[in-house]
């Protein structure tokens, strides 16, 4: 397929998993930002901040401020309402690969969130993120059966999947950062939509490494990070042309590689003490990730083959 | 009682009315359906069309922005003898004109028998030297063509311009089709229209019969500027619907003679570009160094055979509005024939005559530059200012070649749904022809653009203009209920399936 197209669609999967994991985690703060008398308002936002990595601008920060700038601002690549525009931007270029319904629903998505942030901002954020949500959900379902599961749906798969990777790590470093300012780990898994499949897995639910170890090292949880990194590599193993019999040097799946064979032989009982390096190893692996497919599948600009001469 | 129609008083042929309140037969059956409405059931089938085309994002990007392209309610109706001559007459034009374009970039017999001054062709600013000897194998340069016509106060069609580069428009044809048979399907019951899903298969059709002889499977791509476009809607429309690439110039490259696309697996070869570029930023190597969204060495690559680009490359010399004036005598002398369809009247303002008695009385002219698209520095004199006329004076007097100038035609007028009322409103058409080497295709009915402002003549859509749904009526009569049996009494094994989303067609293979 067009590296072109395969480049907007790796987006699309990226920007619309980000929008979905940036509601889940805004949401689990949402109960200490807007609810909590006793919070620290301003150390709470700055939480919140850093670990979606965005750099705070202001000394003191107000929750209306962190809402606008996280959740609402077009403009940013970082908040949900940018991602839904990232997404948007790159399904434009893309129109003539996805299928209508997956183009109606990202654009009327789109189209719709002005009027919902106001009334969010007058109702509060709970409904725009339940809406973000559902929005969200809607386009993964529909990616999933509208599309021929080919390269183009791999690559937009594999996009969904390193964020998916990246944003459970920022949401875990939560804890890593601020303890006291975070939400609490049973917040986390309610973010994660993880809540009853832990509970099912497990009885002990106020066990801190318990509830990591599930969102990191789970098989089965589609949102755990390792269910994911798997899924990555099967997507850049059915993507690379054909599979020669001596490896000729992946380096994504090379970088995947260590990261799933760091978390596969880990044991669980350490991984609480050993969490924030995992996260750090988690978040380079992504960058690489991302850098190496972009340099092998996205490459579209040759050295310039021609120059502008005056005068001749 | 219905929605209010107002009356007509332009002195223009109504679409509609034959006089007052008499609807034309081939109308009687829509003017009683509508009839039925309240005012307010058809606004909010209007408000639910646009809202259609909102979410659909069946938009043009106009200065930056991406809008809808309005769809009026009531739709435009053609009757079948009237479409039949109509048609004949437009394919007709198109052969006159690829037999032109072949004579022009190459032995130019036409100026040998002295009946176009060879001045004309090598002063239009759409010539393009380069052209010459780049066809495809079937000879075919006007792949699709765009030929606008209006009716004249006497009910006649006739040419306003053929658009033979990049004719654009067929997309809002098959998106206007269906988004009235969603919001309004119960008019459809009632007539028999000519579909026009066909466009997108016979489009393919025709550029895979342009294919160069070696490709045996021959890879056809759709070459957008891209997203910024004004068309770019149109463009993806094509590719999906033809279930082909829309690339942009960055995605091909061109190596030893053969062009290439970038893929994830590696280049892969490309054998028909249908292009929505214009010549001018196609090759950098051969037109304007700066172009960023071309292809370098295309050219090339085409004039050895190894890639089809598709409309060709120099047509504009064919739809230069001075070269328009020769048509109906390129029809007598390529093909033999009588000219089905007229040209409006036009004067050429190099002949020294015609320009004196033009600039002696310029408002009473519309006057066009001869290399102008989408309405773009059209005036018309009834409705211009002093200042403007003194400028155009000028600007004719220097460069009379730029310009041509035609007597004012009142466009026919059609109901439209304004407000709460129902106006008349001018309107053109524009039909699209498909030429696949062996005939010319048109597509039942085409793109009628109708200008929204009260008495306005211009009607593209950069201008503020909306388009109408163009019925092609399958018989004469009308009023069809029981010329065929009813759904219901045909045997059918099934429930009817659900309405398919068209874009999902897959030419391939069909017809």
């Amino acid at each position: 397929m067009l590296s072109r197209l395969a480049e907007s669609l790796f987006w699309i999967g990226r920007y619309v998993e980000r929008a979905d994991d940036t509601a889940r985690i805004v949401d689990s703060y949402v109960h200490r930002m807007v609810e909590d008398p006793f919070n620290d308002e301003s150390a709470t936002c700055r939480s919140l901040y850093s670990i979606l990595g965005i750099a705070a601008e202001v000394e003191r920060l107000r929750v209306v401020d962190t809402l606008q700038t996280i959740v609402y601002d077009i403009e940013s690549p970082n908040s949900i309402a940018g991602a839904l525009n990232g997404a948007y931007e790159n399904s434009r270029r893309s129109r003539d690969y996805i299928s209508s319904e997956m183009w109606v629903a990202l654009n009327t998505t789109r189209n719709e969130l002005p009027q919902r942030a106001a009334t969010a901002r007058q109702l509060g954020p709970s409904t725009y993120l339940q809406y973000v949500r559902e929005r969200t959900s809607l386009l993964a379902g529909l990616t999933d059966v509208t599309l021929s599961h080919d390269d183009g749906w791999r690559f937009l798969v594999l996009g969904r999947n390193l964020e998916r990777i990246d944003m459970t790590a920022r949401l875990l470093r939560g804890r890593v950062v601020s303890d006291e300012n975070a939400p609490d780990w049973m917040a986390f898994l309610r973010a994660s939509g993880a809540m009853e499949a832990f509970m099912r897995h497990t009885r002990e639910i106020n066990d801190a490494s318990g509830v990591a170890a599930f969102l990191m090292l789970d098989r089965l949880f589609p949102r755990s990070v390792l269910y994911s990194l798997n899924l990555a590599d099967e997507c850049l193993v059915e993507i690379q042309p054909a599979s020669p019999r001596i490896s000729t040097g992946d380096v994504a799946r090379q970088a995947l590689a260590r990261a799933r064979g760091t978390l596969e032989f880990i044991d669980p009982r350490q991984l609480i003490d050993q969490l924030s390096e995992l996260l750090e190893m988690l978040e380079s692996t992504c960058i690489r990730v991302t850098d190496a497919v972009t340099d092998r599948y996205f490459r579209h600009e040759d050295a310039v083959a021609w120059n502008l001469e005056e005068g001749l | 009682m219905g929605v209010a129609f107002e009356r007509d008083v332009s002195g223009a042929w109504n679409e509609m009315f034959s006089a007052p309140g008499v609807a034309r037969p081939l109308y009687e059956r829509l003017l009683a359906d509508l009839n039925a409405y309240q005012p307010q059931e058809l606004r909010q089938r209007s408000e639910q069309l646009s809202r259609t085309f909102i979410d659909r994002g069946v938009t043009f990007a106009h200065s930056g922005e991406e809008r809808p392209f309005p769809l009026d309610l009531v739709p435009r109706i053609l009757g079948a003898l009237e479409w039949d001559r109509l048609s004949r007459g437009i394919a007709q034009r198109v052969r006159a004109l690829e037999a032109f374009l072949d004579d022009v970039y190459g032995a130019g017999r036409i100026f040998d028998e002295g009946l176009m001054p060879r001045a004309v062709i090598t002063s239009s600013p759409h010539f393009c030297r380069a052209a010459s000897g780049v066809t495809a194998p079937n000879g075919v340069r006007i792949t699709v063509a765009g030929i606008d016509v209006i009716r004249d106060e006497h009910g006649n069609f006739c040419v306003l311009e053929d658009n033979v580069r990049i004719p654009s428009g067929v997309s809002y044809v098959i998106e206007n089709r269906r988004a009235m048979t969603q919001t309004f399907s119960s008019l459809f019951s009632d007539h028999r229209v000519h579909p026009v899903d066909a466009y997108p298969s016979r489009l393919f059709a025709a550029l895979l019969a342009a294919a160069p002889r070696t490709a045996d499977d021959p890879v056809i791509v759709v070459l957008s500027p891209g997203v910024h476009n004004a068309a770019y809607f149109e463009h993806v429309l094509l590719a999906r619907m033809m279930g082909v690439e829309l690339v942009e110039g960055r995605d091909l490259v061109c190596r030893s003679n053969h062009v290439y696309m970038r893929t994830t697996n590696g280049e892969r070869a490309v054998h028909v570009i249908y292009r929505r570029v214009d010549d001018d930023w196609l090759d950098p190597l051969q037109f304007r160094p700066d172009s960023v969204i071309g292809v370098a060495g295309l050219i090339n690559a085409a004039r050895a055979g190894n890639v089809v680009i598709s409309n060709g490359v120099g047509n504009g010399v064919a739809d230069d509005k001075l070269v328009y004036t020769y048509v109906p005598e390129f029809i007598r002398f390529y093909l033999g024939e009588k000219p089905l369809l007229d040209n409006v009247e036009t004067l050429r303002l190099e002949d020294e005559e015609a320009r004196t008695e033009v600039l002696g009385s310029l408002a009473d002219y519309v006057i066009k530059p001869v290399d102008g698209s989408g309405g773009k520095g059209i005036v018309i004199g009834p409705h211009a200012t002093k200042a403007e006329l003194r400028s155009l004076r000028k600007a004719i007097s220097a460069a009379p070649r730029r310009y041509i100038a035609q007597r004012p035609v009142a466009l026919s007028t059609h109901p439209t749904f304004v407000g709460d009322t129902i106006a008349p409103r001018h309107v053109d058409l524009r039909p699209f022809a498909v030429n696949d080497g062996d005939e010319v295709w048109v597509l039942p009915g085409g793109l009628t653009r109708v200008a929204l402002g009260e008495g306005e003549l211009i009607v593209n859509s950069s201008r503020g203009g909306g388009s109408k749904d163009t019925w092609v009526l399958n018989d004469e009569a009308v009023g069809f209920r029981g010329a065929v049996p009813p759904a219901s009494h045909r045997p059918r094994r099934y429930p009817p399936p659900p309405r398919q989303n068209d874009e999902f067609v897959e030419p391939r293979g069909e017809q």
